[in-house]
């Protein structure tokens, strides 16, 4: 009987192997097709698709590919503009009005035609809904009450800018190269506006289409937005209503894969054509393999420490400077960022008008403890740190955490979700805390502004800028000569201005910027055209062919 | 003097007895509902708030300036005190609005019923795979008990225990995505497929079977056979020694003794009347695995990119999406209801004792 049992035994577990043995001799296929550019790259922070609320570095890609703007950053020198919608522009003498003459002819996806109506209204609907980047352009005196008399459509093809302040002309221009100047097809919108109740935030009784166009498009850039699913996929197709030179390739598409590692194996299998995403180990792993090439720009993505003023440690000059010698650079530089970062100590990104290329800090330990027995610290001092738990922030962390107790400073590493040490740093409650800082615009103001400004000290303070949360009453001579940068109309003499006010942030500044991001991207062989830019918004796909 | 019982007069009172227990039963079930709900509704709620993340990063983003995030506080309610702002949850909630997620801009009912069915499809394989290999490995290490037939069913079921299963996961995905190719690259379907193929159900293995699309099944099936494999294994590690236990319990009941005095072959014996009576527990274990695989994906659907709901309440919860931790938290609270309440009756019409009590 127990033989009888046996052999059903046998037959179930032959079968169930049978069955697994046919599920895995499928064969294996990873070819993406031939007319699809796919890539893996985290895109969880994508948050809306409309060009007037997004301010994210992804989209700020997936913007630059699928909207038009006025003008655009001229990738073969980035400290100059060049026409997009726009084909030329004058400035009045006052320097107040900006005129710009549209190409003509020119359609959106829907094939509606692109007017100066069109370009006056995104302006209206972005100053109007006042979301995260419309301070881009606010800042030039544009507001609900007075916007559509600011920013007009002259004619069908002339459109015209007033600021409220004779700013440095390349000011103007370099925010107007921001994704919050995507012109958006004014008629198409308008067809899906939803209706608002009037508050006393808000006085407008619809939503400019803002709710619509968080997950739809209505663009005209060389691609248009097919679908975004949140965490998951951003498909984009190619427009074919595109007044430029059409893009090679029909589809784009993006899919969400945060780790390194699981986008190397898919690189190395061909199951994507680009990783955007590969940390320095996977690099190194790949770096021989015959079937893969890489290509890096520079991003105007800075990483600094700082150091908040409300702790008296801290607030010690002597103590800030002593930090800034305890951190190992060259060790960091080699290692921990090695293929996705340079070492860079001032807070201007190289590629930026007036970038200044000085590293007067390196590890010293010697002088470091010299500097805190001047601080009346000579054992030094126990104190936390805040660091988001992603790589290389803990290694870098953790590398200071070491170098700073040959001096005695005991650092307990708080490690936590990025949204999580943001809260924290933003309600100025850290004491050291490591993070990063990318441009808001491709213009030196941008991290200018941040790092050298803080209008009022006060815990009530409205404007956070980063100088705010490291609760440092910047010394008025600095914000002064920010400011004055901003309305130097020579160029050379506005960058000299920013080359001066960052020798005194090194000095002074209650930061140590440690370094500047370098994108990487994999790419499979027979992917050609590829080229990132100098920020997100400058990576262009339209040129990207596949063998 | 008291008059002598009918047998009319008793079988009422039993009658009647009999209809208010069933009542005391549905309103103590009703009672045991409303206060789940409420937990989970309250436990939702104050996670939210303590969770040392700014909801209103969540909708504005790390850049935005002080004066919009002000104003967006407000639009959320997030000034009120705490007691308003969970009156507020709690009223919106019990009227079934949940609101729109900030991280997809949908509704968050929209969201749930797009990854509701891939956790469905992905758990429902699982449970399968663990029930189908389980069983007959529990009747097998009982049956054998003591050989090491029965050592080797336990090692199996205590590396399922035991082991992490991110770590098998990202093993599994090496061996047999990186290494064999046997596999395909982690998310539910091919791009190829993402824009020619449309689910009716969401069920993309049924989906694709339905339209007779072989090609897509068979995609879908290589993305999925490695996930399901591993929620199976786990499942089967749980599955495997309860029926152990069970089948040792009735094969020492003296009807087994009986039946073999009887001549009744053996494979008879256990898969007929051991099996069956085993059975009765075995359905509440199945029920709760099923459920547990339902909710507790969350490691493997990050694994394997899988869009399901434990990813998506996983996200949410990061981003301090309170509306869409909610959403979310209902329907898996409401599925492990459904599932407990399917096993009770599942159970009660395999065993007529239950029925009689």
């Amino acid at each position: 009987m127990m033989h009888t049992f046996g052999t059903t035994m046998r037959r179930l577990t032959a079968g169930a192997a049978i069955a697994l043995i046919m599920a895995a001799a499928a064969p294996a296929y990873a070819a993406t097709p031939a007319d699809t550019l796919v890539q893996a790259w985290a895109i969880d922070d994508i948050i809306s698709m409309d060009p007037g609320e997004a301010f994210e570095l992804s989209t700020a890609e997936i913007t630059a590919n699928t909207y038009s703007l006025l003008v655009r950053l001229d990738l073969s020198d980035t400290s100059k503009v060049k026409g997009d919608l726009a084909e030329s522009w004058t400035v009045s003498d006052d320097g107040l009005t900006f005129t710009f003459k549209l190409k003509p002819g020119m359609t959106f996806a829907s094939g509606n035609p692109i007017t100066a109506e069109d370009v006056a209204w995104s302006i209206e609907r972005v100053v109007k809904m006042d979301k995260s980047p419309a301070f881009i352009l606010t800042q030039f005196g544009l507001s609900g009450d007075n916007v559509t008399e600011k920013a007009k459509a002259v004619d069908a093809a002339t459109f015209s800018f007033t600021v409220d302040k004779p700013y440095a002309p390349s000011f103007v221009l370099n925010c107007l190269t921001a994704t919050v100047g995507a012109v958006v097809d004014k008629k198409l919108v308008l067809e899906h506006v939803a209706p608002v109740t009037p508050t006393a935030e808000y006085k407008y009784d619809n939503d400019f289409g803002n709710a619509w166009l968080k997950t739809n498009f209505a663009g005209s850039g060389p691609f248009k937005l097919r679908e975004w699913r949140a965490n998951e996929v951003v498909v984009l197709e190619r427009n074919d209503n595109y007044f430029g030179e059409k893009a090679k390739l029909a589809r784009v598409i993006y899919r969400h894969l945060k780790e390194s590692s699981g986008q190397r194996l898919a690189l190395e299998n061909g199951d994507i054509d680009i990783a955007r995403n590969l940390e320095p180990n996977d690099l190194e792993s790949v770096s021989g393999n015959a079937d893969l090439s890489f290509d890096s720009a520079p991003k105007g993505l800075v990483y600094f420490i700082t150091f908040n003023q409300k702790n008296p440690n801290l607030a010690k000059p002597e103590v800030v400077e002593a930090l800034k010698y305890l951190i190992d650079y060259d060790a960091i530089g080699a290692t921990l960022i090695k293929g996705v970062g340079d070492i860079h100590q001032t807070f201007l990104p190289k590629g930026v008008l007036g970038e200044l290329d000085e590293k007067p800090y390196k590890l010293d330990v010697a002088k470091a403890k010299e500097l805190l027995a001047k601080a009346g610290l000579p054992d030094g001092f126990s104190i936390t740190m805040d660091v988001r738990s992603t790589q290389p922030a803990t290694g870098i962390a953790e590398s200071f955490q070491q170098t700073a107790a040959q001096a005695g400073i005991k650092i307990e590493l708080i490690p936590g979700d990025g949204k999580q040490v943001l809260t924290k740093f933003r309600s100025r409650t850290h004491e050291i805390y490591f993070g990063e800082w990318g441009q808001d615009y491709f213009d030196p103001n941008s991290n200018a502004e941040t790092f050298t400004i803080n209008y009022d000290n006060s815990d009530t303070g409205k404007v956070k800028t980063l100088a705010w949360r490291s609760a440092w009453d910047v010394p008025k001579a600095m914000t002064d000569e920010a400011k004055a940068a901003l309305t130097e109309k020579d160029g050379e003499k506005r960058a000299a201005m920013y080359r001066n006010l960052q020798k005194k942030f090194l000095e002074v500044g209650p930061f140590a910027i440690v370094y500047q991001k370098t994108e990487v991207a994999g790419l499979r062989k027979g992917v050609a055209g590829f080229k990132l830019g100098p920020s997100f918004d400058n990576t262009f796909l339209g040129g990207v062919t596949k063998e | 003097m008291t008059l002598p019982e009918t047998s009319q007069m008793v079988a009422g009172r039993s009658k009647g007895a009999r209809a208010r227990g069933r009542a005391a039963i549905v309103a103590r079930f009703l009672v045991v509902i409303v206060t789940t709900y409420l937990g989970l509704l309250a436990v939702t709620f104050f996670i939210g708030r303590v969770i040392p993340i700014d909801p209103v990063l969540a909708v504005l983003g790390d850049r935005a300036p002080t004066h919009v995030v002000e104003r967006v506080r407000e639009e959320m309610g997030l000034n009120l005190p705490l007691y308003q702002q969970f009156f507020r949850y709690l009223g919106d909630a019990l009227q079934g609005n949940f609101g729109t997620s900030v991280l997809t801009t949908n509704t968050v009912m929209t969201d749930i019923r797009r990854v509701l069915p891939a956790t469905f499809e992905l758990a429902t394989l699982g449970t399968l795979i663990g029930s189908l290999i389980g069983v007959p490995l529990g009747v097998l290490a009982a049956v054998k008990r003591g050989s090491l037939i029965d050592q080797a069913v336990r090692v199996i079921g205590l590396i399922g225990y035991s082991v992490p299963i991110f770590w098998l996961a990202l093993l599994s995905l090496l061996l047999f995505y990186a290494q064999l190719r046997w596999v395909a690259f982690p998310g539910r379907i091919d791009v190829v497929y993402e824009y020619t193929f449309t689910p009716k159900t969401g069920l993309f293995l049924l989906d694709s079977l339905w339209q007779g699309q072989w090609d897509v099944f068979r995609d879908v099936f290589r993305h999925i056979i490695l996930p399901a494999s591993l929620l199976g294994y786990v499942s089967l590690a749980y599955i495997s020694r309860m029926t152990r236990n069970f089948m040792l319990n009735e094969l020492s009941q003296e009807y087994i003794v009986a039946a073999r005095a009887k001549g009744l072959s053996e494979t008879r014996i256990i898969w007929f009347h051991a099996l069956r009576n085993a059975a009765v527990p075995l359905v509440t274990v199945i029920a709760l695995s099923y459920a547990s695989l339902l909710e507790g994906s969350v490691l493997t659907e990050t694994v394997f990119a899988w869009p399901g709901i434990g990813l998506y309440i996983t996200n949410s919860l990061q981003n301090a999406d309170m509306n869409a931790v909610l959403g979310g938290t209902i329907v898996i609270g409401s599925i492990f209801i459904a599932i407990n309440i399917l096993s009770d009756i599942l159970y009660r019409t395999l065993d007529p004792r239950t029925r009689a009590r």
